[in-house]
């Protein structure tokens, strides 16, 4: 059934393919960055496909291959019930680690791209909010990368370089008298 | 023909008397005694007091916040203008760790994720292991009923937690006191399969670690009275209630369409109207195998969710009893000895037995490379694992879709408007799991 995605993928956005495939029932799509906005949003609105929830968001970190970042969406649709993997491979270069964001298409996008920010360091071009979600403002790296030592301890301490965790209480009035005096 | 009654003042009637004497310079009804000097003073001063908008910070730690999330509020005196959701004090880098241990040392680590279904994220975890295995056609039907009855029991004690949990948040505490009794009844089920009352680690690769105590099924049966009798008592107690009407009905309400795209799952989304049920829609394991209804309510309020989490336990229950009536004799887990540890009896009196024990416990099951996605219906909703193997004894990378963390995305949302106070039964009817939410 899902086989079909594949197909309707290759007839309908041919450019937007690297390659798709399949592994134990699941299936893949590998889409170019450049077109990934444009092929999620014809996946949600197409009456064929009708994907409306945006299942799960993560990234793969392939330390020492080249492009060495996957960004993963998990699609599924509730009318017809199937679903769909769409992945984005990125390199690690400063100007190179970003894909479009999907927050236009559905709100789930919003915290699970904060969250793949948060511990990949992968940027989401045109995100309202990249912010920090599960570590604090003052962590320093992103400890879900291959290369982030699993045993590395980091006491939170305050940095004058970024913005404290107790600034977030400010975010919501930024002329408020609450305001900290720094 | 008796003599008309004078008529009793209405509302109306008072209210236009009222308006009538008001004097709008002074501020007073005509004959109010004027205040003295010095009251006068202060009365004046609390006319010109500067009424800012304030920002408040609901938790981490808060009595009313079960799990750690910080709330930060932009109120004006009530009314709650915005607010940002803060999450992640509870982040023990689940994923991190499951990248160092082996795929059978992680089932502790799943365990706490949702540390009040700890059965359903096991067997979630082994089956999206399963997956990748190929094994999943070759697990023991017997292992499978297993699993579906510690499972919907385990939902039970996810639903009873949250439903009670957010009652005495709004001040039913009796309602709380019973269904911890309940709970504790279920619970004393899942310790006598599984020796522990919380954090079971029950569930092998493969099947289930051993096989349910001989009188089970006359324990379950005499529990499930009870825990029918108290969940009877709590809706009896609740269900008529001005107060809980009142703080539950038309609170909350967020609509099918947002809650699909914020990603909800489970009974949030099944009391927004959306039939979706991982266990209705795409069967696994034996689901197949039992009559059960979904719950569904379209309101998509605070009331609706407490409905359906009150059905769906009915419906759980129910699962179990067919499930033990239906269960057959047999192993409880598959006999490869590449996949399952082997009996003790093997490793104390053979050579092969104790090599395949060393090689399971230091290298762990050796899982072909590939990627999987697999989903079960979890107690908040979809729980779904994707897993990354590289061919070794431990994953690549292993993440956890949590049903939780989308919907606490949409507490935002869900609150702005709304009074201060309505934050607490909000919060309590999506039932953040602070383990799941952070991992």
């Amino acid at each position: 059934m899902a086989q079909r995605l594949l197909e309707f993928l290759q007839r309908e956005r041919p450019a937007a393919l690297v390659e798709t495939g399949s592994h134990v029932g699941d299936e893949i799509a590998v889409v170019h960055r450049e077109h990934l906005v444009d092929v999620l949003t014809l996946l949600r609105d197409h009456a064929d496909t009708k994907m409306n929830m945006l299942s799960d968001l993560t990234v793969v970190d392939y330390l020492g291959q080249q492009p060495r970042f996957e960004v993963v969406y998990q699609l599924y649709s509730i009318p017809h019930k199937h679903r769909l993997r769409i992945k984005v491979r990125i390199g690690d270069a400063q100007d190179e680690c970003w894909v479009p964001t999907a927050t236009g298409l559905w709100h789930a996008a919003n915290w699970s791209e904060r969250e793949a920010w948060d511990l990949y360091g992968v940027r989401f071009d045109g995100h309202p909010d990249l912010r920090r979600i599960l570590m604090y403002e003052e962590f320093v790296g992103h400890p879900l990368r291959k290369d982030y030592p699993q045993n590395a301890r980091q006491p939170l301490l305050r940095r004058p370089d970024a913005p404290a965790t107790d600034d977030q209480t400010t975010r919501l009035l930024p002329d408020s008298h609450d305001r900290r005096v720094s | 023909m008796s003599a008309p009654t004078p008529t009793a003042p209405t509302a109306k009637s008072v209210a236009h008397t009222v308006a009538e004497t008001y004097d709008p310079h002074t501020g007073r009804q005509a004959g109010e005694m004027p205040l003295s000097p010095s009251l006068q003073q202060f009365a004046d001063e609390a006319e010109r007091l500067p009424t800012d908008e304030l920002i408040l910070n609901m938790g981490p730690s808060h009595p009313a916040m079960h799990g750690t999330v910080r709330v930060v509020l932009r109120v004006d005196g009530e009314t709650i203008k915005d607010a940002d959701v803060q999450i992640g004090y509870l982040h023990r880098g689940f994923e991190k760790e499951s990248e160092g241990a082996t795929y059978t040392q992680i089932f502790p680590y799943v365990d706490r994720l949702n540390y009040v279904s700890p059965m359903l994220n096991n067997v979630g975890f082994a089956m999206a292991v399963e997956k990748l295995l190929g094994i999943t056609a070759q697990i023991p039907e017997r292992a499978e009923y297993i699993r579906v009855i510690v499972g919907e029991i385990s939902r039970v004690c996810d639903h009873l937690t949250c439903i009670t949990a957010s009652l005495a948040e709004l001040g039913g505490l009796t309602a709380f006191f019973w269904g911890n009794r309940a709970r504790e009844h279920l619970w004393e089920l899942l310790e006598d399969v599984s020796g522990a009352r919380m954090t079971h680690s029950y569930c092998r690769i493969g099947g289930v670690a051993w096989d349910l105590t001989r009188d089970f099924d006359e324990k379950v049966r005499g529990k499930f009275v009870k825990v029918r009798g108290l969940i009877t008592d709590i809706r009896k107690l609740v269900e008529r209630n001005r107060i809980f009407l009142d703080r539950m009905q038309g609170v909350g309400t967020i609509s099918a369409d947002d809650a699909l795209s914020y990603g909800f799952t489970g009974p949030c989304l099944r009391a927004c109207g959306v039939a979706y049920d991982v266990r209705k829609d795409h069967p696994y394991s034996v689901y197949d195998h039992f009559d059960f209804e979904i719950p569904v309510a379209d309101a998509g309020d605070n009331l609706a969710r407490y409905l359906v989490r009150i059905e769906e336990m009915e419906q759980s229950l129910r699962i179990v009893e067919q499930a033990l009536v239906q269960i057959p004799p047999g192993a409880v887990i598959v006999d490869d000895p590449l996949i399952a540890l082997p009996a003790k009896r093997e490793v104390y009196n053979s050579i092969e037995g104790m090599i395949a024990h060393f090689k399971h416990i230091m290298d762990g099951l050796r899982v072909p490379p590939g990627e999987a996605y697999s989903f079960t219906e979890g107690g908040n909703g979809e729980l779904g694992f994707y897993i990354v193997a590289d061919g070794s004894g431990r994953p690549y990378k292993n993440r956890c879709r949590p049903p939780c963390f989308y919907i606490t995305a949409a507490l935002r949302q869900m609150i702005l408007g709304t009074n201060l106070a309505d934050v607490v039964p909000i919060f309590g009817s999506i039932n953040m799991i602070g383990g799941e939410c952070d991992r």
